[in-house]
């Protein structure tokens, strides 16, 4: 299976540092820009500023037009090649750079988006409003993630709801979308992301890879039947 | 927007913006010519505006952090509930997270009614001495979504800014979005006339959360915005039953307090995860309040009362 992901959060690009692939330059081929593979067997492809800036700490200091505009251009004149999937990172919000993206990809086949609350109200407010996003802009909805959803404490098991709890899926009830699953908090998960290491390939017994993958199968259940 | 004339095309960056005529946007613009020579960008008069309605207020602090989710609400929310318990302060928060406007609901003003839809409707008072302003407040629905381009945003700032009467404020703390964008922009600019004591900027102890970090360092060393300090939220997790803490966001490269080391900027100070700080801002409570006696509230109370608060900035 082949997968791009298109890291369109310009001020804050993580995927490069979660993916391990840190400084790495965006090369021209006759097709476009070349994406950043994360492997030889190129099975994840990359696009984020993150690869474009001289140096990793450099602020990227634009207004809205600037970011539409790279937006664009990393819809368009990225060389992707031959995709299974392309996943698209965002900021929060419901700006610019998600305008953009749903502008630039319209010609083509949109599957849907996947939502990301934490339990607490405050975020699931905020994602309320994302919903609405969707709604307007014709987006579907693949369904709501509750992310960092409890803490088993390493030490005595003992479950924490240290950002509340189930406030993910009361949305998902609340505004009709498929609610896909909970992820718990994971130091184990934080430190693999950090490092840029596959959390899947290192701890596939833990409860987190479980949940996780329970999410992925129901998004590609939900992407079957549509 | 005043400075997006009607001419424009679509994604028109307006013309006062140092991009005016050189966005991809501008070609074929009648205006492009004009913009380009930088003729059309003069100084908006909105700044000394601004600067005579801010006469009246003594400090002006920004809350910032490079990447979402760190707590920089809730810490804003903290901070002027902890400056307002001294009931002579006068303090007023404003929240120019115009896509994500969580404020209200944290300062339990959630569902105020909006008498008119006036700027000064915007003001609703927590207590006596603090004040909150909010697009959330004219929002009719919790569903209502800001669907808002830069251009449209900086103009809703610019209101705010200019357009209100702040009255004698010993504090006006602007909570913003994450990121280095057309808000922190604006408001860096619109507030330049009048002064702005500095920025203090969150993170947690992740070195994705402080990659970010240096990158708003860099956009406040940018534009000359003095930093107070970092504050490093979600230091830690005590769990409740065995006392042991677990580091939940590990700082794997030494957390905030080997970068304010490394770039010599005040640690303000790092606050524990706690489960009563999500609680209390769901329930539009003052979490220092409610649990005075817990570690999260004495950190957040240390770095309020912190000499760092009183001016010594670092540039």
């Amino acid at each position: 299976v082949a997968v791009g992901i298109l890291d369109v959060d310009l001020c804050g690009p993580s995927i490069p540092r979660m993916l391990c692939v840190g400084r790495q330059d965006v090369h021209q081929c006759d097709a476009g820009w070349v994406p950043v593979y994360t492997d030889a067997q190129k099975s994840l492809a990359l696009m984020s500023i993150g690869f474009l800036l001289e140096n990793p700490d450099d602020a990227v200091v634009w207004r809205g037009p600037k970011k539409t505009a790279l937006i664009g251009q990393f819809v368009s004149d990225v060389a992707w090649g031959e995709l299974d999937f392309l996943l698209v990172d965002t900021p929060p919000g419901t700006s610019d750079e998600h305008l953009a993206v749903v502008e630039n990809l319209r010609k083509h086949k949109v599957d849907g988006a996947i939502l990301v609350t934490t339990p607490q109200a405050v975020s699931t407010g905020d994602v309320r409003r994302e919903i609405t996003f969707c709604k307007k802009t014709g987006l579907r909805i693949l369904g709501i993630v509750e992310n960092m959803s409890g803490f088993v404490c390493p030490h005595c098991s003992e479950c924490s709801n240290i950002f509340s709890k189930g406030g993910g899926e009361e949305l998902a009830k609340l505004s009709g979308s498929p609610f896909l699953g909970c992820i718990p908090l994971d130091p184990q998960l934080s430190t693999s992301v950090e490092e840029g290491k596959d959390f899947i390939q290192a701890f596939p017994e833990s409860a987190t890879f479980s949940a996780i993958s329970h999410i992925a199968q129901a998004v590609l259940a939900n992407i079957a039947a549509a | 927007m005043a400075d997006v004339p009607s001419d424009a095309p679509e994604h028109c960056p307006g013309t006062s913006s140092v991009e005016a005529g050189k966005t991809s946007a501008c070609q074929g613009c009648p205006n492009q010519r004009i913009c380009a020579s930088g003729a059309a960008r003069t100084p908006d008069p909105a700044i000394e505006e601004i600067k005579q309605k801010m006469a009246s207020v003594k400090h002006k602090i920004l809350v910032l952090s490079g990447k979402g989710g760190v707590g920089k609400s809730t810490f804003s929310a903290q901070l002027v509930y902890g400056l307002a318990s001294d009931t002579s302060t006068e303090v007023a928060l404003l929240d120019v997270d115009i896509c994500g406007p969580s404020i209200p609901k944290m300062m339990g003003l959630e569902g105020e009614q909006v008498v008119d839809y006036s700027l000064c409707s915007l003001f609703q008072y927590v207590e006596d001495n603090l004040a909150v302003m909010s697009i959330g407040f004219l929002l009719s629905s919790p569903d209502d979504a800001v669907i808002w381009r830069g251009p449209k945003k900086n103009g809703m700032i610019k209101q705010f800014l200019r357009d209100v009467d702040w009255g004698e404020l010993d504090y006006l703390i602007v909570d913003t979005p994450p990121g280095t964008s057309d808000e922190h922009l604006s408001v860096v600019q619109y507030l330049s006339g009048a002064g702005v004591d500095g920025a203090i900027i969150i993170t947690t102890p992740q070195e994705l959360s402080l990659q970010d970090v240096r990158k708003e360092i860099g956009f406040c060393r940018k534009v000359k915005l003095p930093i107070i300090g970092v504050v490093e939220n979600m230091s830690g997790f005590v769990c409740p039953k065995c006392k042991n803490t677990s580091q939940i966001f590990p700082p794997t490269t030494g957390g905030a307090e080997k970068m304010c080391s490394d770039m010599q900027l005040p640690l303000l100070g790092q606050v524990p995860l706690d489960p009563r700080i999500g609680k209390s801002c769901d329930e539009g409570r003052s979490f220092l309040s409610l649990e005075a006696e817990s570690p999260a509230a004495a950190a957040f109370s240390s770095i309020i009362q912190s000499e760092f608060m009183c001016n010594q900035t670092v540039l």
